[in-house]
């Protein structure tokens, strides 16, 4: 640039220097319609391209597990409810089963088949928001709305079945709070029976979608490596290829009866572990779940659904156990110490989404804001779980 | 416009000079048009909002106004009104305040050179399609200067990205009109109109198959333009949150609103004038040219509304890749194509 061009007698170097140029450090969140919650992720960008992501949580910590040692073992239970209000009966099912082993309890066979279906249907419903709301992220409304559509339905089923709509606080040690209703097999069946019609239309509107597939394919890859060193587990850590599900692997409840399979991502449309394969994990899922729902209603016994022989204030022996499950977004695990009184001494929980979404640290830099929205929709993070 | 003026000289007789005449028809005209535009944003939400639902399996509004929620977009309007005009502290005052009626008034004056029906023009320009895409274009200075005024880090990447698609995607909107006024020779709207006489295989879009493509690169390109799904990338509310309006609020967002729906309605008359026969109806004589028109306008629409509620959003790059890249280079093909064609045909003069 000449000094006649400028008119004010600057240098080259002057102009670059009053051209200087920073990153933009840019708040996506806790009021961000992408977020999934009240998470904060200060983005740092140039223009469009992400240079980095920070993930701030903790705006919906509750002190769950500090709760937990003021409450008795039974009481704790509302509280798991609130850890994934998305897939309540999953986080129910993880404390059940790891204070059941603690106790060495036998819970009757009736309230294990019970207990197999509801957690099979929540996670049909939970899979169901994850995908709609993907779709929201990807500008895609209708697809949330037929997702809705046949959540109600579960909604509806658990609802006669426990009294709630959201969180169900179903579940008890030992078994279930109360026997299922009469024509639950039926509602259940008439359900499973509709969705797997459905899954096809869901492929039509938006798994194979073109739009879809070039912005999922080859978008946010997180590979196997990144999975172990982050601790992801569920449909992220299957996206990646690897066909692990704590229902298959290391079975829990009745799980080792049903055949069912572990869909994984085999990088179908882009590369392993990109975000269409962690969608399509989970669309995959819903089938298999609807697999187990018809084994376990099919093999449905009789009999009661609390085991008889435990009191109403429980007390747990001494000592300390890690149990893990599989719930909708990964694996749960509960640590529970217990120092032989009939409350907890401490639990941990171990939650999936906390692991998951601080992959976008890793995967965030480099790419465009909008894959960034797409990947974060595609960990399907849940902020009460993973603030507890 | 005419029509205007022959009816006040009819009423008036020789009361009125032909200055007076002038005035007053471009005045109702002018109060025509703001109507058609005010009331196309009314029926329009409306008939959006019943789309989405009958797409989603949903109803929609239902209560208000008795019959399928009619009066849904006036008790929407009575609302906002009723809203606190908010100005950011930090915003640039004078740009924010003005930046909805840059905007506003930028669709509204493409409104002039429209061609409803024989006569019904308000401004029988020679330059019409030219005018057209010189005016809306004026929308892009009112989206960056809402952007760039709100202070808010979201709105200036919404009006980043929407100056950014309506520059480019305004060069395949017009190109692909180009082969239109080859064959008529004329950019005036009326007589684009008047040259598809005689039935649906004299419209433009049946006229060869350059025209055709020319007709759907038109289509895809003006959805664009118009900033509307699945190329709404200036407002896509899961990435910028609301992106260039996300600090408006009251009537000030309301008019952005407004001139959405007007900008949707516009695109699809130009369509329908340039490519759909206008008001000529599908076979025989002229017969109810404003129905017939409105009918073809409002059909495109719907169709626009079709796909956004069908389609996810492309990304920033892959938009302005189908721009570039495709849309840009058919259109040339199809301008070169359709002279081509003109030629073997013998249509050359």
């Amino acid at each position: 640039m000449s000094e006649t061009a400028t008119g004010r007698g600057w240098a080259a170097q002057d102009v670059r220097r009053e051209l200087h140029s920073e990153l933009l450090e840019i708040n996506m969140g806790p009021q961000h319609p992408a977020t999934h919650g009240v998470l904060r992720l200060l983005v740092r960008t140039d223009g469009e391209i992400v240079h980095g992501v920070t993930a701030h949580i903790g705006y919906l910590h509750r002190c769950a597990e500090k709760i937990a040692e003021g409450c008795d073992w039974r009481q704790w239970m509302v509280y798991t409810d609130r850890f994934d209000y998305l897939a309540p009966i999953n986080m129910n099912f993880g404390y059940a089963v790891a204070v059941e082993r603690m106790l060495g309890v036998q819970v009757p066979e009736r309230a294990e088949h019970i207990r197999v279906i509801c957690a099979e249907l929540q996670r049909i419903a939970s899979h169901l928001i994850a995908i709609g709301t993907f779709g929201l992220d990807m500008g895609a409304w209708t697809p949330l709305l037929y997702c809705f559509r046949e959540r109600e339905e579960i909604l509806n089923i658990l609802e006669r079945l426990s009294g709630g709509r959201m969180l169900y606080n179903y579940f008890d040690i030992g078994g279930l709070r109360f026997d299922a209703y009469d024509g639950f097999e039926r509602d259940v069946l008439a359900f499973v029976n509709i969705m797997e019609q459905k899954i096809p239309e869901y492929d039509t509107l938006l798994s194979y979608n073109k739009i879809f597939i070039e912005r999922t394919a080859d978008v946010g890859v997180i590979d196997l490596a990144t999975c172990l060193a982050y601790g992801c587990t569920g449909p992220v850590l299957r996206g990646a290829g690897v066909p692990f599900d704590c229902r298959k692997d290391d079975p829990y409840s009745i799980y080792d009866r049903f055949e069912f399979d572990i869909p994984y991502g085999e990088g179908e449309q882009g590369t392993v572990g990109d975000c269409w394969d962690r969608y399509m994990v989970r669309m995959r899922e819903m089938y298999e779940s609807c697999r187990i729902i018809r084994q376990a209603v099919d093999a449905l016994p009789g009999g009661p659904v609390k085991a008889e022989d435990l009191k109403k204030l429980v007390k747990v022996p001494q000592g300390s156990l890690y149990t893990r499950t599989e719930s909708s977004k990964g694996e749960i695990g509960f640590h529970i110490f217990a120092d032989g009184g009939s409350k907890p001494f401490r639990t941990k929980v171990r939650s999936p989404s906390f692991s998951n979404l601080h992959v976008i640290e890793k995967v965030g830099p480099g790419m465009m804001l909008s894959d960034l929205v797409a990947t974060v929709g595609s960990l399907d993070i849940v902020l009460g779980e993973i603030d507890r | 416009m005419q029509v205007m003026t022959d009816l006040f000289a009819r009423i008036f007789g020789d009361g009125l000079s032909p200055v007076g005449l002038l005035v007053a028809g471009g005045l109702t005209m002018a109060l025509i048009m703001a109507l058609v535009m005010a009331s196309c944003a009314i029926v329009f939400t409306w008939a959006e909002r019943k789309v989405a639902g009958f797409i989603q399996s949903r109803y929609g509004p239902m209560r208000v106004g008795r019959w399928h929620g009619v009066l849904q977009p006036v008790a929407d309007m009575v609302k906002i009104l009723g809203k606190e005009d908010i100005v950011p502290r930090d915003a640039d005052k004078p740009l924010f305040l003005l930046a909805p009626f840059v905007i506003f008034i930028g669709s509204l004056m493409a409104w002039a050179a429209i061609p409803f029906a024989p006569g019904f023009i308000a401004a029988d320009l020679d330059l019409g399609l030219f005018y057209i895409f010189a005016v809306s274009s004026a929308a892009t200075i009112g989206i960056l200067m809402a952007g760039w005024a709100s202070n808010n880090k979201w709105s200036l990447y919404g009006a980043a990205r929407g100056a950014a698609q309506a520059v480019s995607y305004e060069i395949p909107l017009a190109l692909a009109c180009i082969p239109v006024v080859m064959i008529t020779g004329s950019l005036n709207m009326n007589d684009i109109v008047v040259a598809q006489q005689g039935g649906i295989w004299r419209w433009h879009f049946l006229h060869d198959p350059f025209l055709f493509v020319a007709f759907l690169l038109y289509f895809v390109a003006s959805i664009a333009e118009v900033n509307r799904g699945p190329f709404d990338l200036p407002e896509t509310e899961s990435e910028l949150v609301a992106g260039y309006h996300t600090e408006y609020t009251g009537m000030r967002f309301a008019f952005f609103f407004l001139a959405e729906y007007a900008n949707l309605f516009l695109v699809s008359c130009v369509a329908t004038a340039v490519f759909l026969g206008g008001w000529q109806p599908l076979f025989g004589p002229v017969f109810l040219p404003g129905l017939v028109f409105v009918i073809k306008a409002v059909l495109l629409v719907l169709l626009q509304m079709w796909l956004r509620w069908t389609l996810p959003r492309l990304r920033v790059d892959q938009l302005m890749h189908v721009c570039w890249k495709v849309m840009v280079p058919l259109a040339l093909v199809c301008v070169l194509g359709a002279g081509i064609w003109m030629l073997a045909t013998g249509q050359a003069g």
